[in-house]
């Protein structure tokens, strides 16, 4: 500085002279440092437009993947709830229409015998009293020609006639009777027709249910199928539904598993020691984290065997013997742990009565080291439960687990294509930032020539030019 | 095959290092004072010892010995326990224990001398022969030191990594008199330790042992 400020006498007038010389090489390097500060920031300006094309294109590419991805999940999910609807209509069929030809013929022979019944039972009206007539003739006939034994005649044929008017009203009596105890058959007959009918009204009824659901279902399938953007925004939300539920349903399932390590943890100690450190973790936590784990991934494979779930395509492949026997032996593996952990949960309470007893005898308290609660069965009974029960329902963690997986994908693929948008437009606004910037600094380098380009302004309008050097490009 | 072997050697060493790992136990040595009327003290040394009991966990090591005319002796040791690795050992070792103390403080006779520093030196050795992370040597003493004729006791304490406290230190009459007597009886300990590496501490209040471990 004290060089710079010395090659004149007076400093002041050294500055003065410095500036003078800096401002005339400036002018003279303007057009120069024009073109390179355009070259620098529109290359920036470029670049960062590129980048940004760039990025939106990836992100054009991954929310077409996405779309894809959803699409096939939400394809494959719409199969497998019809394919679930088809068996369940083919079990209807099967169970209540199966014996459709049955149910024919019963009905048929029910109806058939209220015909024959109802054919018996029709009621046959006496015979006409005709006889009476013909004897009062015979009556008059017998009065007026004098034929005296004809009367005798009569009064038989007459006493005759009215037995037998007795005995054919006794047979009208009894066969109605009959016609009537008839009638009385055939009303629980009525009431079974009646009740088939219902019934197979119930049936044709739910099939007829099931029919518009899957009517509803192929719909929205063919939705899918077709890519229309209403099927695309009821599977992104449903998506986004399912991973915060399943994300939810998994932070119990933790919980659940934090209570069962707890429970285990320190009992294990017993078993492979309480000080004994593998990478810094106690064997005994990892020891208990391990069947837990273990326990978790046999309740993940019996879901998969049940075909609940469908994690693992291998197992779902399966030969339906070979999968039943995977039911059983994992089933029976997670009994073992189960009735394991009881009993680890057993000695946790057992360690824990008798730490107390020894802390109660070293704070010398020989009472509280030797009693007993009465309701310690309580506890223990209620950790031995837990510590059995708790595995069995650690298997159902195979369900959100498997949904949360599933929406996991779509909704990283949301929030990775939102970073990628976000990205874009800040590299966009960034490239737009440098355009203007060398526009700025190009008008802040000609602010420190403001005197020269005065100067040349002055100069080319006095000799009638167009000002070239000044000119603000 | 060549990536089984790999793992296998690496579980190996795993479980290797797993069986060596353990920095953070600890090794106590209780020394207690059965010199004159000093043994009529005990009874709160036992509150102590079932207080340390209580704080120590699986692979710690303990012992408890007695300071008399020689010190520098395991037959001093009164009760000793290198605690096993199953709670529920330990605490089947931490009753033993606390009734070993019981028996002794029931039946110690006050002994005629006070060696002190070789207790401190059976410490060490029990300590060092431990190998525990933490290493503490609890004195329960007037800390006057009275030494039968004959026994040499002018040696150089070698106490880097160990914490000396020192607790109960009751003063003396002579103490009450010239209260230098007793500073200066601290302060000779204090310099003698720290001196040779070692920590020191004093707790005189019996009710504030949460800080000795």
């Amino acid at each position: 500085m004290s060089f710079m400020l010395g090659i004149t006498p007076w400093p002041f007038v050294s500055a003065l002279l410095w500036i003078v010389l800096i401002i005339l090489a400036l002018y003279l390097v303007r057009a120069t440092a024009h073109k390179t500060i355009d070259a620098a920031t529109l290359a920036m300006a470029r670049s960062l437009r590129l980048a940004s094309k760039a990025v939106a294109r990836s992100e054009k590419h991954l929310a077409a993947r996405n779309r894809d991805v959803l699409l096939a999940a939400g394809r494959e999910a719409k199969e497998r709830v019809i394919e679930r609807e088809f068996d369940r209509i083919n079990d209807s069929v099967r169970k209540d229409l199966a014996n459709y030809s049955a149910l024919h013929r019963n009905l048929s022979e029910s109806i058939g015998r209220i015909e024959q019944d109802h054919q018996e039972a029709v009621d046959v009206p006496p015979d006409p009293p005709g006889w009476v007539k013909a004897v009062e003739a015979v009556a008059e006939l017998d009065s007026r020609e004098g034929r005296v034994k004809v009367g005798q005649i009569l009064s038989d044929i007459h006493k005759s006639l009215i037995k037998a008017h007795k005995e054919a009203m006794d047979a009208y009596h009894k066969a109605s009777a009959t016609r009537h105890k008839l009638l009385r058959q055939m009303r629980p007959e009525w009431r079974e027709v009646q009740q088939t009918l219902s019934q197979i009204g119930k049936n044709v009824d739910s099939l007829l249910a099931r029919s518009v659901t899957i009517d509803r279902l192929m719909q929205e399938y063919e939705d899918i199928v077709r890519d229309k953007d209403r099927a695309m925004s009821v599977l992104s939300s449903s998506s986004l539904v399912n991973f915060f539920v399943s994300a939810f349903v998994l932070s119990i399932a933790i919980g659940g598993a934090t209570i069962n390590f707890s429970l285990i943890a320190r009992p294990m100690a017993e078993m492979v020691g309480g000080t004994n450190l593998i990478g810094g973790f106690r064997t005994a936590d990892i020891a208990a984290l391990v069947i837990i784990m273990v326990e978790i991934s046999m309740g993940l494979f019996l879901m998969e065997s049940l075909r609940i779930t469908r994690l693992f395509p291998v197992i779902g492949a399966l030969p339906d013997k070979m999968r039943v026997r995977m039911i059983w032996i994992t089933f029976t593996i997670l009994f073992l742990l189960a009735s394991v952990e009881a009993g680890l949960a057993y000695m946790r309470e057992v360690l824990l009565h008798d730490e107390l007893a020894t802390s109660a005898l070293l704070r010398g308290d020989a009472a509280g080291s030797t009693a007993t609660n009465q309701f310690l069965w309580i506890t223990t009974a209620a950790q031995m439960g837990m510590g059995f029960i708790l595995p069995f329902a650690l298997v159902f963690v195979a369900i959100p687990l498997e949904t949360f997986v599933h929406s996991l994908r779509t909704v990283m693929g949301m929030v990775l294509q939102g970073i990628l948008r976000a990205f874009a437009l800040v590299l966009r606004i960034l490239g737009n930032v440098f355009s203007y910037l060398g526009q700025l600094l190009k008008q802040v380098y000609d602010l420190t020539l403001f005197v020269p380009l005065w100067l040349e302004d002055r100069l080319h309008r006095s000799s009638g030019q167009e000002p070239e050097l000044g000119r603000i490009s | 095959m060549k990536k089984l072997s790999v793992l296998l050697a690496a579980a190996l060493l795993a479980s290797c290092s797993a069986e060596q790992q353990q920095p953070g136990n600890t090794g106590v040595y209780m020394l207690l004072d059965t010199s004159g009327t000093y043994a009529e003290e005990l009874e709160k040394a036992e509150q102590i010892i079932r207080y340390t009991l209580s704080r120590l966990n699986e692979t710690d090591a303990f012992a408890v010995a007695r300071i008399d005319t020689g010190s520098f002796s395991e037959k001093d040791i009164v009760a000793k326990a290198s605690f096993d690795d199953r709670p529920s050992a330990v605490n089947r070792q931490k009753r033993a224990f606390a009734e070993q103390v019981r028996t002794f403080v029931d039946t110690v006779e006050p002994s005629p001398y006070t060696d002190i520093t070789g207790g401190i030196l059976q410490a060490v050795e029990f300590l060092n022969e431990k190998g525990t992370g933490n290493k503490t040597i609890l004195i329960y003493s007037d800390l006057k030191e009275d030494l039968q004729e004959g026994y040499v006791r002018d040696i150089e304490l070698e106490l880097e990594g160990f914490d000396v406290i020192a607790l109960n230190v009751t003063k003396l009459r002579s103490d009450n008199m010239d209260p230098r007597e007793y500073l200066g009886r601290l302060e000779a300990w204090q310099s003698r330790v720290e001196g040779t590496g070692g920590e020191w501490r004093v707790i005189n209040d019996l009710d504030s042992l949460d800080g000795m471990f």
